[in-house]
């Protein structure tokens, strides 16, 4: 029974890592720039694809697969760099518009990213082959846990401790936060809006992008992963609320946890549960758990 | 003038059709037909109420399962029947989902349609029994007004009495929807859509009003929904999926929003165009996302736009 329970919560707190570096870039792009951004699904599942080329091309160069995770993480955060495109390419013109034209555009990036990935990796699903277990399992109360789980959970963690310290005690982070507060205040006190928004963008993007890379060795890199994970990201982010950091991280551990347990007791419910969640927040708590004076 | 010039036209194009264009282009008229009473919907209050919809393809699904499952557990053969019950189903969906998404604007409007889009979405694809899970359920041929058609050969049946079954559904729908975008309750929508604290000032109960919208959007979108059953055979749940609410929203920028017509010109070439491009290559996607882009960033009023910017003196009719 522990056993089982363990089983059941590692799993979805493996799960809300990983769900937690998307949303966390949901966040910080739409708390800075106001746009939802639909594609960071898209950009999670660039990370997963890139990320199982990048362990393909390292184990075939003869890397020791000991040390796998270091270039899987760093192709995921090098790809972030994806980002800058998006926003000077496509995005910055379309900052003062009405924000249904934002959703449009990043939807349309949506569209193309997942072609572009059938068109470079093909349709079929790609996996890193059997380096899942290469740190073995620890057993945890009865339970046998992969190492690599501990790893990513591990990883998350530190993550929201480097963007919390980053947003609340550096010049950058201050920098980012004002704007989030007044773009027009901080442009007058000289801050460069072209730069922060690139740079929270692809900040954004890099989240994502990491977020799918990390996912690549447990589970399979398939062409529709982008938009059936920033389902799950939007239920975390309006959960926890828009924008905020500290909901992003509640919120992906209860849908995280959530599903899980929804799968081994009633798999019918799965994500029903987590979108009953989501319209009982909305027309409850239309700013979330977290969420500040949201309109 | 000429504007009313280019649609009789255009029904008469529709009207012969039949006689000489091939069958191919024929059978792409009806998921065009069917789309184009959903985008009639969709942008009464995307276009009019100023509230953008990321989930109706929960009514689209609402109305071709409606009439599938009236076929497959109770043995109903008749479109009238489907459209009807169609409409009555939305319509008892919409009801309080309508009255929870209008009390919320903009984003939040939008995310709030999106969850019920995909709660309707998980629903149909995890009780297998009841819809059929991700395999969805069969839609067979209806009798229309009465008459069994099951002696027709498919195709003769889908370009003949049901293509010009739609195109009446859709005159109807059409009809429908230009009397209230010129109603005074059409007026206040826009009013609505342009200055809400104005409308409230006035008078209008804004709430109200939009939930009326929402309603009457739902109820099309599924009529729409159980006219597309028939061409595709069978209804699966992909039909509510939220980026099929992507598309809807994607084909009424493309053809227009601030126009009557321009959702449906915009459904038109969207199927025609997506048609074409996928006889060419496999990647729509990527095609079509690249034409979205532009479509925002530089031509917001989507093709319906364009003709008003080539013709500056009909701009100001709105």
């Amino acid at each position: 029974m522990t056993q089982h329970v363990v089983n059941v919560l590692l799993s979805g707190i493996f799960h809300a890592s990983i769900l937690f570096l998307v949303a966390a870039g949901l966040q910080v792009v739409f708390g800075v720039q106001k746009i939802f951004n639909l594609a960071c699904g898209s950009f999670y599942a660039l990370g997963a694809y890139v990320g199982v080329s990048a362990v393909g091309w390292y184990t075939g160069a003869g890397g020791p697969a000991a040390l796998f995770v270091l270039p899987l993480a760093l192709a995921g955060l090098a790809v972030g760099a994806v980002g800058v495109v998006v926003e000077r390419g496509l995005l910055r013109f379309v900052y003062d518009r009405d924000e249904t034209f934002q959703l449009l555009l990043t939807f349309a990036v949506v569209l193309m990213m997942e072609d572009a990935i059938r068109m470079t990796w093909g349709t079929s699903p790609r996996s890193t082959a059997g380096l899942y277990l290469t740190y073995g399992q620890v057993p945890i109360l009865g339970a046998a846990v992969p190492v690599y789980n501990l790893i990513v959970i591990g990883a998350s963690l530190a993550i929201a401790l480097l963007i919390g310290w980053l947003l609340t005690r550096t010049a950058f982070g201050r920098i980012i936060r004002a704007s989030a507060d007044n773009r027009e205040m901080a442009e007058a006190l000289g801050v460069d809006m072209r730069r922060v928004y690139a740079t929270v963008f692809t900040l954004g993007t890099a989240l994502g992008t990491l977020g799918g890379a990390l996912v690549i060795p447990a589970t399979a890199a398939m062409s529709e992963m982008g938009i059936e994970l920033i389902v799950e990201a939007f239920a975390v982010v309006v959960i926890g609320g828009l924008g905020s950091m500290r909901g992003a991280f509640v919120g992906a551990l209860i849908v995280g946890v959530l599903r899980s347990i929804a799968i081994s007791v009633y798999p019918e419910l799965e994500m029903l549960l987590i979108y009953l969640i989501v319209i009982a927040v909305l027309v409850l708590r239309p700013r979330g758990l977290f969420g500040g004076a949201a309109a | 003038m000429t504007g009313g010039l280019v649609l009789i036209l255009a029904l008469l194009a529709i009207v012969v059709a039949p006689w000489v264009a091939p069958t191919y282009y024929l059978l792409l008229m009806l998921p065009f037909m069917a789309y184009a009473v959903v985008l009639l919907g969709l942008n009464l209050l995307f276009g009019y109420t100023g509230l953008v919809s990321f989930g109706h393809a929960l009514f689209i699904g609402i109305g071709a399962y409606t009439g599938a499952f009236l076929a497959a557990h109770l043995t109903v053969r008749s479109m009238e029947v489907f459209l009807v019950a169609a409409a009555i189903a939305g319509a008892l969906v919409a009801a309080p989902v309508a009255a929870l998404c209008v009390r919320y604007v903009k984003i939040y409007f939008g995310m709030l349609t999106l969850a019920f889009g995909m709660v309707f979405y998980t629903f149909v694809l995890k009780f297998y029994r009841l819809t059929g899970g991700d395999e969805g359920l069969p839609f067979p041929r209806p009798a229309l007004l009465g008459f069994p058609l099951d002696a027709m050969p498919k195709t003769d049946y889908l370009v003949g009495p049901y293509y010009y079954y739609s195109l009446a559904v859709l005159a109807v729908a059409t009809l429908g929807m230009w009397r209230v975008v010129r109603s005074p309750f059409g007026l206040c929508l826009k009013t609505i859509r342009d200055n809400p604290a104005k409308a409230e000032t006035l008078g209008i109960g804004v709430t109200r009003y939009r939930w009326y919208a929402f309603m009457i959007s739902a109820v099309y979108a599924s009529v729409g929904g159980a006219l597309l059953g028939p061409p595709t055979g069978n209804v699966d749940p992909t039909l509510a999926y939220w980026t099929h609410s992507g598309n809807l929203v994607f084909m009424t920028l493309l053809g227009g929003f601030s126009s009557f017509f321009g959702p449906v010109l915009g459904a038109f070439v969207f199927i025609y165009l997506q048609n074409w491009v996928m006889s060419v290559v496999p990647y729509w996607r990527l095609i079509f996302g690249a034409i979205l882009a532009v479509i925002v960033i530089f031509a917001p009023g989507g093709l319906m736009g364009l003709f008003a910017r080539a013709r500056p003196a009909e701009v100001a009719r709105g």
